[in-house]
């Protein structure tokens, strides 16, 4: 396939069967390989739109500077897209997390401004905003509420999905701005009667959560609880073992994101499967697992591996 | 047999630093009233107005309950219930 630039080979990514992994040949398990855009992560589709937007509503202008909170992903895709835009980059993201997204972030010219561990992505979204009070001048997109971010979804994942896999009954993703749920759920539940839009939220180590009290919770602007039929918490020891058997049993390495829907796609197959019911589960694969090496996700017994990420944004 | 209910660390000041406790009931309000008995204070962080806090998320057997029937969800002996303040989560 030939592409004019690399950001015109944004998206149309390969949906692989897990026929392994499959619970029995009427219940398929498929996988949306989101480490096929541009930068290796699902965050191009939101990025890349986030920006376009902005450009047309006049918000950016050469040398200006973009600011968002990220645990990552996002960050590396907007990096790219602003150094060839010709924008400045800064981002604020949690010091817990893994070593390669600060290398991938730098490289492409990001400033980073670290957020403390405890808390997670809640201090970076705090910190983010603050700064944002702070410099009126910069421009912060905000992954968590801006509407372009889930719009990227709708008008490309969305549609890709059914193209690729009309029969679809099962759609699970990954819950973090959910954007991608959002999305891609509102434009299957228009096109697929009963279609069932499933949430895979990870469960992380109690540093994470270690707020002051509940009223500092976070609920992204962007989530809308109808477009979802379920959502499931993805303890890290069911993510990692089932990051390793898409590994071993598929031969896909991917991020520990994708381990935690698949661990919620393959009960919904199983119990499908029990109830007698055909079913066709799409999910997605957020990235590849280079970024999380470092982590030791893959090797080791699962119990070690297991505590290496207690207090780590894994996903 | 009993249902657990494990406790996020901001609530431990409610059930003596104890990670999890036990508890009983048919539904997950009855099974919260009776937890809020022996760990006075609990249930007010929980519940407002008839319904979850907006920044707390309940998991019965890891489902989130707002899509089960929220606080009359049925919840039986062996089942484990999980209390999370809801944070930004995913790759994000």
């Amino acid at each position: 396939m030939r592409y004019d630039s690399l950001l015109d080979s944004l998206g149309r990514t390969p949906l692989i069967g897990l026929p392994r992994l499959s619970p029995s040949p009427e219940v398929r398990l498929w996988a949306k390989l989101e480490d096929r855009n541009p930068t290796g992560s699902v965050k191009d589709r939101a990025a890349f739109y986030m920006i376009e937007q902005a450009e047309k509503d006049g918000r950016l202008q050469p040398g200006s500077v973009i600011l968002e909170p990220t645990s990552g992903n996002t960050g590396i895709s907007l990096a790219m897209v602003a150094s060839l835009r010709g924008y400045h980059l800064t981002v604020v993201m949690p010091e817990n997390t893994s070593a390669e997204r600060r290398q991938l972030l730098e490289i492409y010219g990001a400033r980073i401004i670290s957020s403390p561990a405890a808390g997670g992505s809640n201090e970076a979204v705090r910190v983010a905003k603050r700064l944002s009070a702070e410099h009126p001048d910069w421009v912060m997109l905000y992954q968590y509420g801006n509407e372009a971010n889930a719009r990227a979804h709708y008008e490309t994942t969305g549609p890709e999905l059914l193209a690729d896999l009309p029969e679809i009954t099962h759609f699970v993703a990954g819950l973090g701005t959910t954007g991608t749920l959002m999305g891609t759920g509102r434009f299957l539940r228009e096109h697929v009667p009963g279609i069932k839009i499933v949430a895979a939220e990870p469960r992380y180590g109690e540093l994470v959560y270690g707020l002051r009290n509940v009223d500092e919770g976070f609920v992204p602007e962007l989530y809308e609880e109808s477009v979802l039929t379920t959502r499931f918490s993805v303890s890290s020891a069911d993510a990692l073992s089932a990051t390793r058997e898409l590994l071993h049993a598929e031969g896909i390495f991917a991020g520990i994101s994708a381990g935690c829907a698949l661990h919620a796609a393959r009960s919904l197959g199983v119990k499908a499967a029990e109830a007698g019911q055909r079913a066709d589960i799409a999910m997605i694969v957020a990235d590849g697992g280079w970024k999380y090496l470092s982590t030791g996700a893959y090797d080791g017994t699962l119990a070690d591996a297991e505590s290496r990420l207690e207090g780590q944004l894994w996903a | 047999m009993a249902i657990e209910v494990r406790i996020p660390t901001i609530l431990r000041t409610y059930t003596g630093g104890a990670k999890q406790v036990e508890g009983a009931g048919s539904t997950l309000a009855e099974l919260i009233e009776d937890v809020d008995a022996r760990h006075s204070g609990l249930r007010e962080r929980l519940v407002a107005d008839g319904g979850l806090r907006r920044f707390v998320n309940v998991y019965l057997n890891d489902e989130d309950v707002r899509f089960l029937g929220g606080l009359e969800t049925p919840v039986k002996d062996g089942d484990t219930v999980t209390v999370l303040p809801a944070v930004a989560g995913g790759t994000a």
